[in-house]
C-alpha cells in the first residue's frame, strides 16, 4: 500500500544482531537526540511577562457597536439568536421613544441582550448574521468567574461606551462605516 | 600537633557535610532545570534570578509540611530507615581524596577525612549498608507498595554490587592498591585508568546507576507502578531525607568514580605547579570537582532519555550480561598484570 506520510517504517521481528543487542550505539543515538533537545530553544511563553500574540482575527469576547453618533446599531432583530448554534443569545425588543433618538439608531431597539458566555461557542455566526454591523468578536478574553449566573453577561457588559470605542477594523472592516 | 589534626579533620568534616548537602540540593535544581531543557520547557524560574532559590523553597516546604506516620507502621523502624539511607550516602565522602595536600601555617593538611588503607572496601561495605535504608524504610511503613519497592531495590543493589566490585578488582589490580589516595596518584597526568580499562568502567557505570537508583534503573521508587515505592509512605523531613540521599549518594558515586577510572584530582600538565602545592591543591580540588559534575549531569542526561527497564530484564542484564563480562574482563586483566610483572 502506499504510505500516506513519508515517515512511514517498516517493522520487523528478524532478531537482533550481536551490536544491536549491546544496545549501547541506540543509547548513544538516544541521547544525542535529547542533547539536540537540551540545545533548542524553549517553546514556552513566560506568561505574565510575556503575552502570546493574537491572530488578528481572535474570536473572543463580543462587543455591542455604536455608530459614529454614539447610537446603539442593534436593531433587535433577533438574526444572531437564530443563526447561533449554541442557542447562547436571548434578546427582548422595544420601540424607541422620541426622546430616545441619539440612543438608538433603529426604530426598533433590543431592550435585554443576554449572550450566555458558558453556552457561546465564539464561532462568529452571529457577526456573519448580524444585517446591522452591530455584533463583533473581539481579540478581548471573557474573565473567569466563580458563579455560573456571572456568565450572562447582559447589556451592560456588551455594549461598548461612547468614550472607549472597541476597534474591531483588524478582525472585519467592510467600508461601510466610517469610524471604527 | 595532635589537637591541630582534630581541628583539621573536623573543619574538612564540616565543610565537607555542608558542601554534600548543598551540591545535593542544587543537584535537585539542577536536574529539573535538564530535565526542562531536554523537553524544551523553561523550568524552575520563579524563586530568585533563574529560579536558584528553588532548593531552599523546596526544603522549607517539606519541613512545612505535616509528619505522619501510618497508624500501623512500625514506628522505631519508620524513623531510623531514611536516616540511615541519608548516613550510609553522606559516610562515603570521608574516605575520598579530594585533593592533592593543601600546605598552610607551616603544616601539612590533608583534603581527606580518614586515610583509611582499605578506602575502596569501606566504600564498597557502606554502599552495601544503603540498602538497609530502604529496605527497613519500605517494610516498616506497613505498605505492599512499599514492601514492593523494598524488596525490589535489596534485590537489585545485591546483584549490581557484584559485577561493580568485580569491575572495580581489575583497577586493584592495576594500582595494586586498596587505598583511594595510592589508586589517584597511580594515575597521575593522564595516565588515567578509563583507557586501560574502558570495559570494567562501563559495567561500573551501569552498576553506579543501578547502586543510586536512578533511572533507567529507577524500579524501586518507579512513580507509576508503585506510587514512590519504598517512599510511600513518607512525607515531611523523612521523604525528603530519603529523596536528598538519593542526590548524595549519586555525588559520592560521581566521585568514586572519577576517581578510580578518570584520575581523581590529575590533571594534564600538573607538573607545571610542582613549585606552589597549594595552587596545585586548589586546581586539582577544582578539576576533581570537574570530573563529579560531569559524572552528575551524564547520570541526568541518561534519566531524561532512556526509559525504566522491566524488572526481569534488569535481573537478566545483571545476572547473565554484566556478572560474566566483568569476570572476563577480571581473569583478561589478571593475565596481563601477572604476565608483565614476570610472574609466570
Amino acid at each position: 500500500m502506499e504510505s500516506l506520510t513519508n515517515r512511514k517504517k517498516i517493522v520487523s521481528d528478524k532478531p537482533m544482531t550481536w551490536v544491536e543487542k549491546l544496545y549501547l550505539p541506540a543509547i548513544l543515538k538516544g541521547m544525542m537526540v535529547t542533547l539536540r533537545h537540551m540545545l533548542k530553544r524553549r517553546k514556552t511563553v513566560k506568561y505574565p511577562e510575556e503575552i502570546r500574540e493574537f491572530a488578528p482575527v481572535y474570536r473572543g469576547m463580543h462587543v455591542l457597536k455604536r455608530d459614529e453618533q454614539g447610537r446603539e446599531n442593534c436593531t433587535a432583530c433577533g438574526l444572531c439568536a437564530v443563526a447561533c448554534p449554541a442557542e447562547a443569545i436571548t434578546m427582548t425588543a422595544a420601540e424607541r421613544t422620541k426622546d430616545e433618538k441619539h440612543l438608538y439608531r433603529e426604530e426598533k431597539y433590543a431592550s435585554v441582550y443576554e449572550i450566555n458566555m458558558l453556552r457561546c461557542i465564539f464561532c462568529g455566526l452571529c457577526e456573519e448574521a448580524c444585517p446591522k454591523e452591530a455584533i463583533f468578536l473581539t481579540d478581548r478574553l471573557v474573565p473567569t468567574q466563580f458563579e455560573r449566573g456571572e456568565f450572562i453577561y447582559g447589556k451592560d457588559k456588551l455594549v461598548e461606551s461612547e468614550t472607549a470605542r472597541i476597534d474591531i477594523t483588524k478582525r472585519q472592516f467592510t467600508g461601510k462605516r466610517t469610524h471604527v | 600537633m595532635e589537637t591541630f589534626f582534630w581541628i583539621d579533620k573536623l573543619v574538612l568534616v564540616v565543610i565537607l557535610f555542608l558542601i554534600s548537602l548543598g551540591i545535593a540540593a542544587y543537584q535537585t535544581y539542577f536536574e529539573r532545570k535538564l530535565a526542562a531543557w531536554i523537553q524544551d520547557r523553561v523550568g524552575p524560574d520563579r524563586a530568585g534570578p533563574f529560579g536558584i532559590l528553588q532548593p531552599i523553597a523546596d526544603g522549607v516546604k517539606m519541613f512545612l509540611k505535616e509528619d505522619f506516620t501510618p497508624s500501623n507502621a512500625d514506628r522505631w523502624l519508620f524513623i531510623i530507615g531514611p536516616g540511615i539511607a541519608m548516613f550510609t550516602s553522606l559516610i562515603t565522602s570521608a574516605i575520598i581524596p579530594w585533593g592533592p595536600d593543601l600546605h598552610l601555617f607551616g603544616r601539612t593538611i590533608s583534603l581527606q577525612v580518614a586515610e583509611l588503607n582499605i578506602g575502596i572496601l569501606f566504600a564498597f561495605g557502606v554502599i552495601s549498608i544503603g540498602v538497609y535504608g530502604i529496605m527497613i524504610g519500605g517494610w516498616s511503613s506497613n505498605n505492599k507498595y512499599s514492601l514492593f519497592g523494598a524488596i525490589r531495590a535489596s534485590s537489585q543493589m545485591i546483584s549490581y554490587e557484584l559485577a561493580m566490585g568485580i569491575s572495580a578488582i581489575t583497577i586493584i589490580m592495576i594500582s595494586g592498591s586498596l587505598d583511594l589516595r595510592e589508586i589517584v596518584q597511580s594515575q597521575a597526568g593522564m595516565n588515567w585508568n578509563i583507557f586501560y580499562q574502558p570495559v570494567a568502567f562501563v559495567v561500573f557505570f551501569i552498576c553506579a546507576l543501578a547502586e543510586t537508583n536512578r533511572a533507567p534503573f529507577d524500579l524501586p521508587e518507579c512513580e507509576n507502578e508503585l506510587i514512590g515505592g519504598y517512599h510511600t509512605e513518607y512525607s515531611s523531613m523523612k521523604l525528603g531525607l530519603f529523596l536528598f540521599s538519593e542526590y548524595v549518594a549519586m555525588f559520592v558515586s560521581s566521585a568514586i568514580m572519577a576517581i578510580l577510572f578518570f584520575g581523581g584530582y590529575n590533571f594534564p600538565g600538573m607538573d607545571y605547579f610542582a613549585e606552589s602545592p597549594n595552587l596545585l591543591a586548589v586546581l586539582g580540588l577544582s578539576v576533581f570537582f570537574l570530573k563529579i559534575f560531569l559524572f552528575i549531569f551524564v547520570f541526568m542526561w541518561i534519566r531524561w532519555t532512556i526509559p525504566r527497564f522491566r524488572f526481569d530484564q534488569l535481573m537478566h542484564l545483571g545476572w547473565k550480561v554484566l556478572i560474566p563480562i566483568a569476570l572476563v574482563n577480571m581473569l583478561i586483566t589478571g593475565f596481563v598484570t601477572a604476565w608483565s610483572n614476570g610472574w609466570f
